[in-house]
């Protein structure tokens, strides 16, 4: 192990410039002094924290974790966001798997018009329609409902799902197919016992995306859920931080609590994150 | 039968269709393409959300739109926000990933730190910086002390609250644009830049002449999620100013929510929300218009 690792960096050493590490070196610091501050704001005390924002706290005093910790908002936030991002990946990934394989491999009337419909939702993001879809939702019964919030989340995410969709199985080998369909093979029983096996990559990446994207969403929830039991985090967060205001410390050690399980997931996650935005974007 | 067959195609696929498109269809409908609908018919007219839509207004909610006093703002900033990213997130993005493509263990490393921030959720990203500009707790007045000057409450000053929220977006997506530039980089055949090396080619020619043209499609992606993401910032601008101060600081969907949603002025939101897909639909034509001229040329 130590050897391969070894050759590998013999073999192509990277040609970095000393320009290049010194702006590496700057934005490094840039990026993490603001995470580091956080995570060691929430052990310090206020009068601390104007004095030495920078340095260590004096106390490893864990209070504020505790206090949110053993309040009963916390994790329900994060139970909320949980909930709410899992039913959008569950349902993103079907529905967009379904209609993009009909639309890759069925050939029908209507087919090239029904996509670009569809690829139509690429075009402008929901902040335009937020206002009727408030409405809609309002008049549909499911203001505060998380429904409120999934649904709509899965059908703007559905341009870009199915474009990855497509994207990916049009590579799929068509003979595969047509020998299925040799045998009388429907296509219902193509899709769910020969074609999605296949695609564990890919269903992977769209629902890795739907759960981020989902997670860190503010806007839609912020319009549709007004009852603080059924905030996901980033409108607990907000509630959190306007009662506490500058009681800084309390704030960031809320931060640093949400944050940190995000993170984990991102780092396990961050393969599928990045396939889906590189492959979005050079199809798209 | 058969030329049915031949329009239309065979009608168990067509029930397989069916079955398979209709769901997404519904939704896409229902969620996508009827608010979207809605928001050009509200827009004309005058509605607080109840009752029959009767107060047809014409195009006044159009008027009052561009003559309300923060709507200048909002567009000068966005426009700012914009040019900004495209002038400082985007060569400095370039400029990293022509160093971090490379493969070994170190360079993943920065790789990973440098995309964190994009990862993160834009609420988080927002309040934390809230805390490093804080003019009492933050960071800031200690950088200041450090520099013997009184820093500004960034924040709270119409003139720096612009640019100290330009940083807080190159440091929440410059790593994104960062992996776009690092995706198209890795998939540039060695062999290109080998025989341009083996023909002596300096680095810099190297870089400049094959690695930057070869990038052109990431640069077209990683331009337009650029301009995109300034037409629809609105989530670090909350946590950071809810538009603030003294409105300095909204961008079109912040001063949408505060003017048009959080007051139930349907007519007015509906009247925005048509703006904001008009700009966002024609950036995007503009955009390939110019991008197919010039392959043509």
């Amino acid at each position: 192990m130590t050897q391969k690792r070894k050759l590998s960096v013999v073999g192509t050493r990277p040609e970095i410039s000393l320009l290049q590490w010194t702006t590496i070196g700057l934005i490094t610091l840039f990026i993490l002094i603001p995470f580091y501050s956080t995570a060691l704001g929430g052990f310090k005390t206020t009068g601390e924290l104007r004095v030495n924002p920078f340095g260590l706290p004096a106390s490893w005093d864990g209070a504020n974790f505790a206090l949110i910790l053993g309040g009963d908002t916390f994790f329900l936030f994060m139970w909320n966001s949980l909930v709410i991002a899992l039913f959008t990946v569950i349902l993103s990934v079907v529905v967009s798997a379904m209609a993009a394989f009909a639309l890759s491999h069925i050939r029908f009337f209507g087919r090239t018009y029904l996509t670009s419909l569809f690829m139509l939702g690429l075009l402008f993001p929901f902040a335009t329609a937020i206002l009727p879809l408030f409405i809609t939702i309002r008049d549909m019964g499911l203001l505060d409902n998380p429904t409120a919030v999934i649904l709509p989340q899965v059908a703007f995410n559905l341009a870009f799902s199915m474009l990855l969709f497509r994207s990916f199985f049009q590579e799929l080998p068509i003979e595969l197919i047509e020998a299925a369909r040799m045998d009388r093979c429907g296509y219902l029983r193509i899709f769910w016992h020969i074609v999605l096996p296949l695609s564990l990559p890919i269903l992977t990446t769209v629902g890795v995306f739907a759960f981020v994207t989902s997670w860190n969403n503010f806007l839609l929830p912020l319009i549709m859920l007004n009852n603080d039991t059924s905030f996901p985090w980033p409108l607990g967060i907000m509630q959190f931080q306007g009662q506490y205001n500058t009681d800084w410390p309390k704030v960031l050690a809320f931060l640093t609590l949400t944050i940190l399980p995000a993170l984990v997931f991102f780092l396990l996650a961050q393969r599928y994150i990045i396939s889906g935005l590189t492959g979005g974007a050079v199809k798209g | 039968m058969a030329a049915f067959r031949r329009r239309f195609g065979d009608p168990k696929s067509l029930a397989a269709v069916a079955i398979l498109v209709t769901p997404a269809l519904v939704l896409f409908v229902i969620f996508v393409l009827w608010p979207l609908f809605n928001a050009f018919l509200f827009s004309f007219y005058k509605w607080n959300g109840y009752g029959p839509l009767e107060q047809l207004v014409g195009v006044d909610n159009y008027a009052d739109v561009v003559d309300h006093r923060a709507f200048p703002l909002a567009l000068r900033n966005t426009v700012i926000i914009a040019i900004a990213s495209l002038l400082i997130q985007l060569p400095l993005a370039l400029w990293v990933a022509l160093a971090l493509y490379q493969k070994a263990w170190f360079v993943s490393i920065f790789r990973t730190i440098f995309f964190l921030p994009y990862m993160l959720g834009e609420v988080a990203a927002g309040l934390i910086w809230k805390f490093v500009y804080d003019g009492n707790y933050g960071l800031l007045p200690v950088v200041g002390d450090a520099l013997h000057t009184d820093m500004p409450f960034l924040l709270a000053d119409r003139f720096w609250v612009i640019p100290a929220i330009i940083l807080v977006i190159v440091w929440k997506y410059f790593g994104f644009h960062m992996m776009i530039y690092i995706a198209g980089l890795q998939s540039i055949p060695n062999e290109v830049i080998e025989a341009a090396r083996l023909d002596g080619v300096s680095k810099w020619k190297i870089m400049w002449f094959v690695k930057i043209p070869m990038l052109r499609s990431s640069i077209v992606i990683s331009v337009f999620f650029a301009i995109v993401g300034s037409l629809q910032l609105f989530d670090i601008i909350l946590p950071l100013t809810g538009g603030g101060p003294g409105n300095a600081s909204h961008t079109l969907v912040s001063f949408l929510y505060y003017f048009g949603i959080l007051r139930m002025k349907i007519g007015f939101g509906g009247a925005m929300s048509v703006i904001l897909f008009v700009l966002c639909v024609g950036v995007t034509i503009i955009y390939r218009r110019l991008l197919f001229a010039r392959a043509d040329a």
